[in-house]
């Protein structure tokens, strides 16, 4: 009982130090507004450049020392000789970070705490399978931070683990309880460890994509302003999301198909058109949709980041929806 | 690829409906309650097979166009890979400079194998390399198109082993009350579906036979009533006369018996009754399977006397694992036999003409019936904890709860075809993992006289995927290297 109260206070916790790292991710975002144009346009002229190298371009080359694949994080730096409003970004932007390292080290405290108190993995139900979920975007999130970056993605990733988490304590919560005897499996750890990764970048892939088509559209009506300035080009940002979505498409495959095999020892059938398998199907199918415009000509850029989007909204009505509204074999919430 | 991408779409669309509206093979309940619910929306729904959406030709034909737009793409494309499997890098351009990474850097004049050191680094690094006369042409990631047909063939391979599946496979259920057992052939099953290819013959003449079922709830404050424990130790017996052998079956531990597969997917309550007709002779004793209707296993079934005489007996009846009375009326509050008990209306009539037809065993056609009544119209209900009996008015009879069981519901089943559409899967998931992480480039390195006077090596690259990472610094790592100076490497980018 004692390490299931800890946890749920490392939970809350986590929830308000997330919270308060959007703040600081969304104070930065303002005060970037009021960076004026001009101050920023010379590294902006870089990024679009950048942004059509890989097409063959007859051009002189450009013998400018440019760090190569991190044109974001080489613009940034410079930021140390902008007024002081830049500096004050920067600071926001820090006290973003540190908030996120503190609310992530809360997060895995909350989900290892909450295994000890359940004395098994803490993936039994909705609640438990946030939790871990959260910890694990957050965890991309600050590994692609350290090792490219990407502090630009703050904002979103925040938001997305305050509200996470904070359903999660709030209206997906359970006490801990042992397993329903279907779980009693290998693939209870497989098939719901590969889920939330896979959802993790599924996740984090999504949120580029909603920031792609909102620097997009600044950048198609010139009026690149603000914070928008400090994101990475467009194209840029589509080839981040990209890799995100490369990845967690066939570990998503293999999430779905080792719950078919699972499902054959637990239900007997390896696919029963079960509402969550059919939602985990159609999913597939729309992040398979997204790599296929990727090389459509036409669908390219804009339209296959809008289909991200949609497999995000499906990822989640997934999980959210199929759980809470309609009944079938994986009504594990147990709300 | 625009036809493959409308497809999915609707492959995706289409596959909506059938988890919103309930489905015929997943709830006949359920979709009988829906169109009695809706009697416009209903009919036109079982219509357009909006209550078999998997099954429904429209469904079918989604997946079948995808699919053979799917081989249509395959094959011209499995002809394109295997000439460029054999294909040589392609020759040098003119001017390595517009290419999208590039870089270069001074040697000096008596070097004259750097260009087999180059052939040498690149095969190094798996690239397929010609070493013409004044440059090198390089290529690798070959395997991500390999990948891709491997990914889309597998997928071809899953359906083949669905479709195996679906022909010759089969499926059934059939309850089973503890201390019983139950042998493989038709007559035994409550339910069976199979495929067209599918013949008697094909079920092996094995029996199992369950010796007990162990059970157990949750009994905490926390999800109080969810199950904790299934175990059933039961007796399998592979053919007539083999030697029995001893297996437990649980959720998620099947039993495999030749190619056939056990699973317990379900498991219920059993009252065991005695009935006595007005003669006094025993007309029904035994244990009576009841449906399960909610979570706490309120029961309901029919105790069927038809030999009583001179009139046959018929009760309907609720059995509740742990009774409660109250003015919901009677209703079980907990799944585990805590407080049983059996309460039942009594129906008789004149004896029925044995005509063979078969009847539902969980419910009563009261049709040539007429139920017992007090004598102030009131219907006479009997409620019975275990071990009680109880005398039905006017001499009627006499019923008697001696105890109950449980009973399991066993799945038997074979589906072949299976290991086709796993190991097919396998493949897939490989094969999408090469055509997207294998990075195919090409790679080309020229040495030309600069204008200096000094001898210019050039090295320009090409990705020819998406998500390209570290192009430019391969390049200009491998100018520095072949000029056997890193200082004096500069990288750019164009």
């Amino acid at each position: 009982m004692r390490y299931e109260y800890y946890s749920n206070l490392a939970l809350v916790s986590s929830v308000v130090v997330y919270a308060l790292a959007m703040f600081a991710h969304a104070a930065e975002w303002a005060a970037a507004r009021r960076v004026s144009v001009t101050e920023k346009a010379e590294p902006e002229l870089v990024n679009v450049r950048a942004s059509e190298r890989t097409e063959m371009r007859p051009e002189p080359p450009d013998l400018r020392p440019e760090p190569a694949d991190h044109p974001d994080s080489g613009d940034h730096r410079d930021s140390g000789d902008s007024p002081a409003s830049s500096a004050r970004v920067e600071q926001f932007g820090r006290m973003g970070v540190a908030l996120t390292i503190i609310g992530f080290l809360l997060s895995v405290a909350g989900v290892l705490l909450r295994a000890l108190a359940a004395q098994r993995a803490p993936w039994g139900n909705m609640f438990e399978f946030t939790i871990t979920a959260m910890v694990f975007i957050v965890g991309v999130y600050l590994i692609m931070l350290w090792r490219t970056g990407i502090r630009w993605l703050g904002l979103p990733v925040t938001l997305l683990a305050a509200v996470g988490n904070g359903l999660a304590v709030t209206v997906f919560y359970v006490a801990v309880a042992p397993l329903v005897p279907a779980l009693h499996s290998v693939w209870f750890l497989i098939h719901i460890v590969a889920a939330a990764i896979s959802g993790a970048a599924f996740n984090v892939g999504g949120l580029m994509s909603i920031l792609y088509l909102i620097k997009k559209r600044a950048e198609d009506r010139g009026a690149v302003q603000g914070y928008l300035e400090r994101l990475p080009s467009s194209r840029k940002i589509d080839l981040i999301a990209y890799r995100f979505l490369a990845f967690a498409f066939p570990l998503w495959t293999f999430t779905v198909v080792a719950g078919a095999i699972w499902a054959e020892y637990a239900w007997g059938r390896y696919w029963g058109w079960d509402p969550k398998e059919t939602w985990a199907l159609i999913t597939w199918v729309i992040y398979a949709g997204y790599l296929h415009a990727r090389s459509t000509a036409g669908w390219r850029g804009s339209r296959a980041a809008v289909i991200a989007i949609i497999g995000m909204a499906s990822f989640w009505f997934n999980f959210i929806g199929i759980n809470l509204l309609v009944s079938g074999l994986h009504s594990y919430a147990g709300i | 690829m625009r036809t493959a991408l409308i497809l999915l779409f609707a492959l995706a669309l289409g596959a909506i409906p059938g988890s919103v509206v309930p489905q015929r093979r997943i709830s006949p309940v359920r979709v009988s309650d829906f169109i009695s619910e809706h009697p416009t929306l209903g009919p036109i729904y079982d219509k357009i097979g909006m209550f078999s959406v998997y099954s429904s030709p429209w469904f079918s034909a989604i997946y079948l166009l995808l699919f053979v737009s799917l081989i249509g793409c395959i094959i011209p494309r499995v002809g394109v890979y295997a000439k460029a499997m054999r294909a040589r890098p392609p020759r040098t351009p003119r001017n390595l400079v517009r290419l999208p990474a590039y870089a270069h850097a001074d040697i000096s004049d008596d070097d004259h194998d750097v260009l087999d050191r180059a052939g040498v680094a690149l095969r190094r690094r798996h690239y397929r390399v010609d070493v013409h006369s004044d440059s090198v042409a390089a290529e690798r990631g070959y395997l991500r198109e390999a990948g891709n047909l491997v990914f889309h063939i597998s997928l071809v391979f899953v359906l083949i082993g669905i479709a195996i599946g679906a022909l010759f496979g089969f499926r059934g259920t059939s309850v089973v009350i503890v201390g019983q057992g139950f042998s493989n052939n038709l007559t035994q099953y409550d339910d069976f579906s199979a495929g067209g290819r599918f013949t008697e013959a094909d079920l092996a003449p094995f029996s199992v036979a369950v010796k007990d079922f162990q059970v157990r709830f949750e009994t905490g404050p926390v999800q109080r009533g969810a199950a904790r424990l299934f175990r059933a130790n039961v007796e399998v017996t592979e053919r007539p006369g083999a030697a029995p052998r001893q297996e437990v079956l649980e959720v998620n531990k099947p039993l495999h018996i030749g190619g056939t597969t056990v699973h317990l997917i379900g498991h219920g309550y059993a009252p065991k009754v005695t009935v006595k007709d007005a003669e006094g002779n025993v007309a029904f004793s035994g244990p009576v399977v009841m449906l399960p209707q909610d979570s706490n296993f309120t029961s309901l079934g029919a105790i069927k006397a038809p030999d009583a005489r001179p009139e046959r007996l018929a009760f309907e009846a609720l059995f509740l694992p742990t009774a409660v009375l109250n003015n919901q009326g009677p209703h079980s509050i907990f799944p585990d036999a805590l407080n049983p008990a059996l309460f039942a209306n009594v129906w008789y009539g004149p004896p029925k003409v044995e005509t063979g037809k078969p009847e539902n065993v969980y419910s009563l056609d009261t049709a040539g019936l007429t139920q017992l009544r007090q004598s102030d119209g009131q219907p006479v209900r009997i409620a019975l904890k275990v071990g009680d009996g109880v005398n039905l008015p006017d001499g009627k009879g006499s019923i008697q709860l001696d105890g109950w069981v449980r009973w399991v519901k066993l799945q038997i089943g074979d589906t072949p075809g299976v290991p086709i559409s796993l190991v097919a899967l396998g493949f897939a998931v490989a094969g999408l993992c090469l055509s997207l992480f294998v990075r195919p480039r090409r790679l080309w390195i020229r040495v030309r006289d600069g204008e200096t006077g000094h001898r210019v090596l050039e090295v320009g690259g090409l990705d020819r995927a998406d998500a390209r990472v570290g192009l430019t610094d391969d390049v200009a790592e491998l100018a520095a290297e072949l000029s056997r100076g890193p200082k004096d490497v500069s990288a750019s980018e164009v």
